[in-house]
């Protein structure tokens, strides 16, 4: 069903929202939009309560204009900053209890498999650094070790920035947060082997700084995760409140941190390689026609 | 595997034709899922539950459950749970003590989700010191979280609650989790007899769109639609939002009273309604309750019996109503606080009439003669230490 969810029974036009008739008319259900066009259709997520200059809520629009599958996806959040934007856009969004995120969207997986055995349905799951690796560090590695078929992504901003500012197991080593008073005593997790350790079939590390190559790196760890097993994206969002970034050196911040520490890394398995070969090369002969 | 047929819950639970068997209560947790049409089951090992999803996982291997798995604890197994059913899906699992209270946090947030799900608690004691044994303290954790709480005094209990647990859990004026809690090994582990339906029968599938709140699986509208949203802005509207939805859950919790009556027969059993002196409990103390007030008229003692079958939601008219001119109500329970009796007490209008006891734990069994001694006080009889049997 889908995309008949989304529209307007004929006759209510008039007396929907304008903002949902525009979502319908203009916006990118049933088709593939380009995130360099972004700007020039209605989006899926358009206000949210996120500070200024915050790199999330820049991660988090792309991310649903990256969408293969809008219509038909589910989006699972926790305690934290990304939920709030998460919560304001119009696909449908669960938020359970702190850290739950992989167990939820295991057993919701499940269910929507079960009931609609021949229909594509997406689940993704954006949460914090607080709430994959600290509180729901089992959940997470376990949704992996039993390769559910979702996407994980780590919107990874080094601090629980929704709590005020205390550090989490992805703080640099060092850095003088709260609860951390004389500074971090133990390296940042390396998230990234863990997701291949515990069966991931698509790991992507990245630093939001090519919006091309974030929808890509989104669009293909939803489509692996729909015909393979768990894949995860650890993506750099920085907080420019609590590591006091200049709202306009955000983007600066990226880039240098891009040189340092989250170069661009992307690894699958030879079957979802093979996949996206096929996948690809198929589309550039669509292209070519 | 026989091919299952669908009927209707009413014919099922309350018409079928019914066969004896002796069994033991996990056997009866599991021939109640196996009627149930149940779509998830979740599953983590904990001493006395873990037969129970043994059981079920038997089930899931000869189709009766389309998916089943052993969870990482039980957090996760209480989240995922509220994941298939948000999905759509029909859900049991089950747990005892420490895990209860280990997914605590995720179950208590099911009512407030609108978590239509089964969930079996077969009580053991809550550590420390460590124990495995059928103390029922951990049902007083339960009881103010919006979940319905069934508590079950024997095998039959145990099937009948978990088979009509599914309808009433999906009513949709009910819409909350079902808990259907009885005494580990006492009941779990004991072979009882139980009158069960034909098993060539089973409920219908869940329909989730028949329901108060829309399941989250995009095939409703509107788009712009978000269930669970957070509300935490410091604001009348978040506390409006929050406090009306509360009030919702627990008008919901006391709507499934008319469904309990229905399938189960009311919310409390009564034995001898003229008597002068009552022992109201639940659970396995109900058994033991049924034993003294058999014991008691045996001896010509006028007394009766209330056997409590629904915790949440509390029966609280029909126990006024009951015991309005009882002078005397005898307690007895598994457990060292003494939750039913401070729920009696809050109850009735004349709370002195009720004897906090006689109450056993660590998870002891509860000897009859416990009562006695309670029921001859009660009636002023001065007794030397008496054999009863």
């Amino acid at each position: 069903m889908g995309l008949e969810y989304v529209r307007i029974s004929p006759g209510f036009e008039k007396y929907m929202p304008r903002d949902y008739v525009d979502l319908v008319k203009y916006g990118p259900f049933g088709k593939q939009v380009d995130v360099m066009q972004m700007g020039q259709f209605k989006e899926l997520v358009e206000e949210h309560p996120m500070c200024a200059g915050c790199y999330m809520a820049y991660f988090i629009r792309v991310f649903y204009a990256a969408l293969p599958n809008p219509e038909d996806t589910i989006v699972l959040g926790t305690a934290g900053c990304a939920r709030l934007a998460l919560s304001q856009a119009a696909v449908p969004f669960i938020y359970g209890n702190y850290g739950d995120t992989n167990a939820v969207a295991s057993g919701l997986k499940r269910a929507l498999s079960i009931r609609f055995p021949d229909k594509v349905k997406d689940v993704v799951v954006i949460a914090g650094d607080g709430g994959l690796i600290d509180i729901g560090f089992g959940m997470t590695m376990h949704s992996w070790f039993r390769r559910e078929k979702f996407t994980t992504i780590m919107v990874d901003n080094e601090v629980y920035g929704n709590t005020g500012g205390q550090e989490s197991g992805m703080s640099p080593k060092g850095i003088q947060l709260k609860m951390a008073p004389l500074g971090k005593k133990f390296d940042k997790i390396n998230a990234v082997e863990l997701a291949k350790t515990a069966g991931c079939v698509y790991v992507a590390r990245i630093s939001p700084t090519n919006p091309k190559r974030i929808a890509k790196t989104i669009r293909r760890a939803i489509l692996a995760a729909r015909h393979f097993g768990p894949t995860f994206i650890h993506a750099y969002t920085s907080c420019n409140i609590e590591y006091s970034i200049p709202t306009r050196e955000v983007l600066a911040d990226a880039r240098k941190r891009e040189k340092q520490d989250f170069k661009f890394y992307e690894w699958m398995t030879d079957e979802v390689k093979e996949f996206f070969e096929e996948l690809e090369r198929k589309e550039k002969q669509e292209v070519k026609k | 595997m026989p091919e299952q047929r669908v009927v209707e819950p009413e014919y099922l639970i309350l018409e079928a034709p019914r066969e004896r068997k002796f069994i033991t209560g996990s056997q009866a947790f599991a021939e109640a899922v196996k009627r149930a049409n149940v779509d998830v089951a979740i599953a983590y090992p904990i001493t006395p539950q873990s037969e129970t999803m043994h059981l079920v996982g038997d089930l899931y291997a000869q189709g009766y459950v389309k998916d089943y798995y052993r969870a990482e604890e039980e957090y996760g197994a209480m989240s995922a749970i509220a994941g298939a059913v948000r999905g759509g899906a029909r859900a049991f699992t089950a747990t005892s003590g420490p895990g209860l209270l280990r997914g605590l946090e995720a179950i208590a947030s099911w009512p407030g989700h609108r978590i239509p799900a089964v969930l079996g608690i077969m009580t053991r004691v809550v550590n420390a010191p460590l124990s495995i044994q059928p103390d029922n303290v951990e049902i007083a954790y339960l009881l103010n979280a919006g979940l319905i709480v069934l508590h079950a005094e024997n095998q039959q209990d145990v099937f009948d609650f978990t088979l009509a647990g599914f309808v009433i859990s999906e009513k949709v004026d009910v819409y909350l989790p079902v808990v259907v809690a009885t005494e580990g090994f006492f009941v779990t582990h004991a072979k009882g007899y139980v009158d069960l339906p034909p098993e060539d029968m089973k409920l219908p599938p869940r329909d989730p769109y028949k329901a108060p709140v829309p399941p989250t699986d995009c095939e409703i509208p509107p788009a712009r639609i978000q269930r669970d949203a957070p509300v935490q802005k410091s604001n009348f509207m978040s506390y409006l939002i929050h406090a009306v939805w509360q009030q919702e859950v627990w008008s919901a919790n006391r709507r499934a009273a008319k469904w309990i009556k229905h399938y189960l027969g009311g919310l409390i059993e009564v034995v001898n309604p003229d008597a002068e002196v009552f022992i109201v409990a639940s659970g396995c103390a109900a058994a033991q309750g049924r034993e003294a007030q058999r014991y008691a008229t045996m001896e010509g003692l006028n007394v009766g019996l209330v056997k409590i079958k629904s915790l949440r939601p509390f029966p609280t008219n029909e126990l006024r109503e009951v015991l309005k001119n009882a002078k005397a109500v005898i307690v007895p329970e598994h457990n060292i606080v003494g939750w039913l009796a401070k729920e009696v007490k809050a109850a009735i209008p004349n709370s002195g009439i009720v004897v906090d006891g006689p109450r056993v734990y660590g998870g002891m069994t509860l000897p009859v003669e416990l009562i006695m001694d309670e029921i001859y006080k009660a009636f002023g009889i001065k007794k030397e230490k008496k054999t009863v049997v």
